[in-house]
């Protein structure tokens, strides 16, 4: 028997269109990245990619990585517990402030940690005071790394955290568990998986953010150079390949984080059954 | 251990789930909390377990036999509590997950991996799951997860077992079987229990005692052939059966409805409301002096010991429900759209105002 909305004809149209603008607008694009990058041989491209400037933005870009995806975790973790465990004043209003970062757009997120911390700015004028320096640096680029990737963890968490309900803590409770323990041995193995999936979204934000990063980091070749930023100076320096080999780099780490998304579902979906 | 509560109360944001309550359970008892849901019976029980605080105005207390234990946390109250969906950690075996409460003992306290082992052993012995240590939740029946939350509960050897509809999720059979078997368990091992369910036939099968309550109040505490027999008030005796209730005017000692009529001496003049049990009412071809209730069948239903019969009339607002045994059926042949004579052989009175019964043997 046929089902509803099933018909032979709409599902090849449905199919076809499909198939058609994923290639055209997914697909293309990240072939034609490596093509690009490729344009004039191999051993271009690795020219391109050991170049000091690039070498020093990948650095960077790792660097402000590895410090934001702890920092994530941790907050993520915290806050999902805070708003499906305790009920508080304020919990609905909190998780709505979660969702600022994805909000806003991530040049106003930059221009406010400008105002605010830069160096005629209400706080950073007071730390100029120190000799710290926030903005133009890479503090900065980390701190609006973190305002920008913040919600990926807890957006994960939440929504599973307040489905499994705190029974089994409940019970983990009556059996004379209690902090640390509780948490490693009950409520981690129960959220390891959506963990680990918001720690990869976080990581893919971190490595391509762009926006935000490009207000507070003042682009200094070498210096406060991530990898987006130095791969958009290149371009405006008509240095194609250069600019392509850097974005075949980005769109590598990508491709690589997608992996690991497809594998963890995968896995996921086999401990479930 | 006995279990002593005094003036707990509990309320939720602007509803009282709970108003004052006094509760006292003897050493090795096993105790039914009975009540529709929303009775406040579950939020008692966590609030025994500590899962839940009582209101800190009225001052309540919660004793442990003589350990005060109102200030207490769970963890150092020495309860067992099972779950009514179980709770079993998904993620750990079942050995793992009855171990559990064992290996998150401080490292002082904690016995040797061996002695876990063997305690583990002799758990699972208990529940008859020795072959399925390895197994996961998600790889055992719903019978099978309760009872190794079961011995998860008692592994630590509480003073007090506290169950949450225990039985709830599970079908008619299971559930048969697994109440005897807890019955066992609670003489074997001699804990105090207290368990919470909405299903009269459960409590009344499993208690020692019975607590029935209703809106955040205790009805009635007694032993359950007490409860039936002498029920406090009209909630609960509604609560624990089927009831007919038959409403009309008393003038001279004879209760008039439409065509019904039923001779009630006692009674006083004025409009009245009986109830009457299933088994209470008898079936027959011809009225009897004192009662004339002329009745249609509309149903039957032969499963069981005794046939289930459903009555109609002009003069019945709802059907009524007679239970007649099997000898008495085939003697007068009941059968659908058959028109009989209920004779009440006994029935019962509520004065909503002060709360008393009153009941009759019908003449």
């Amino acid at each position: 028997m046929q089902r509803i909305g099933d018909a032979p004809r709409v599902r090849r149209i449905l199919v076809i269109s499909a198939v058609l603008l994923a290639a055209l607008f997914l697909l293309l694009p990240l072939v034609a990245i490596f093509a690009q990058a490729f344009a004039q041989g191999v051993e271009v491209f690795w020219r391109n990619v050991s170049n000091h400037y690039t070498v020093r933005a990948i650095g960077l870009t790792l660097f402000i990585t590895v410090l934001t995806i702890p920092v994530c975790l941790v907050f993520g973790v915290a806050l999902a517990w805070l708003v499906t465990r305790f009920s508080f004043p304020g919990r609905r209003l909190l998780q709505t402030l979660i969702d600022i970062p994805f909000a806003v757009s991530p040049v106003v997120a930059g221009l406010v940690y400008l105002l605010l911390y830069g160096r005629n700015g209400w706080i950073g004028n007071w730390l100029d005071g120190y000799d710290i320096q926030l903005m133009f640096a890479w503090p900065g680029i980390l701190m609006v790394t973190i305002f920008v990737t913040c919600p990926f963890v807890a957006r994960e968490l939440i929504p599973l955290m307040q489905a499994q309900g705190s029974r089994d803590e409940e019970a983990a409770v009556t059996l004379g568990a209690s902090g640390w323990t509780l948490f490693r041995r009950v409520t981690l193995p129960n959220i390891r998986w959506a963990l680990l999936y918001g720690v990869i979204l976080t990581n893919a934000r971190a490595v391509g953010e762009f926006g935000a990063v490009s207000v507070v980091s003042g682009a200094i070749r070498g210096q406060t150079n991530t990898l987006p930023l130095h791969l958009e100076q290149l371009y405006q320096d008509y240095n194609t390949v250069g600019a392509f080999s850097s974005a075949a780099l980005l769109a590598l780490i990508a491709l690589l984080t997608l992996a690991a998304k497809a594998s963890l579902e995968w896995r996921a979906a086999r401990q479930e059954a | 251990m006995s279990i002593r509560l005094t003036n707990i109360a509990k309320t939720f944001g602007r509803t009282q789930a709970l108003e004052p309550i006094n509760l006292d359970i003897h050493d090795g008892e096993l105790v039914g909390l009975l009540g529709p849901s929303g009775s406040g019976k579950t939020t008692l029980l966590r609030i025994i377990a500590g899962l839940e605080q009582a209101d800190a105005k009225p001052a309540g207390r919660i004793q442990f036999g003589e350990r005060d234990v109102t200030q207490v946390h769970v963890r150092d109250r020495r309860i067992g509590f099972v779950f009514q969906h179980y709770a079993l950690f998904r993620h750990m075996t079942v050995f793992d997950n009855v171990a559990f409460g064992l290996t998150v003992m401080p490292r002082k306290e904690r016995p040797s991996s061996g002695e876990i082992r063997a305690r583990v052993h002799r758990l699972l012995e208990m529940v008859q799951l020795e072959d399925f240590a390895k197994r996961y939740p998600a790889q055992l029946s719903g019978g099978q997860q309760q009872r190794v939350s079961l011995a998860r509960a008692l592994a630590l050897r509480p003073d007090v077992l506290l169950l949450d509809e225990p039985f709830g999720a599970l079908d008619a059979k299971v559930r048969q079987e697994l109440r005897r078997w807890l019955r066992h368990l609670h003489d074997e091992l001699n804990f105090t229990s207290v368990f919470v369910t909405h299903d009269q036939e459960e409590a009344l099968e499993l208690s020692d005692r019975v607590v029935v309550m209703s809106n955040g109040r205790i009805e009635q505490i007694d032993t359950p052939e007490a409860l039936y027999r002498a029920p406090a008030n009209r909630f609960v005796f509604e609560f624990l059966g089927d009831v007919n209730r038959l409403e009309g005017d008393v003038r001279d000692g004879v209760l008039t409805c439409g065509d019904a009529r039923l001779a009630v001496s006692e009674l006083d003049d004025g409009r009245e409301e009986l109830l009457l049990r299933p088994h209470e009412l008898k079936l027959a071809d011809a009225p009897s002096d004192a009662a004339q209730l002329p009745v249609t069948v509309t149903s039957i239903s032969p499963i069981g010991a005794e046939v289930r019969v459903e009555l109609e009339a002009d003069w019945l607002p709802a059907p009524w429900l007679a239970t007649v045994r099997h000898a008495d059926f085939e003697r007068l042949a009941i059968s659908r759209g058959q028109r009989l004579y209920a004779i009440p052989r006994r029935w019962h009175r509520f004065d909503d105002a002060t709360a008393k019964p009153r009941q009759a043997t019908a003449a």
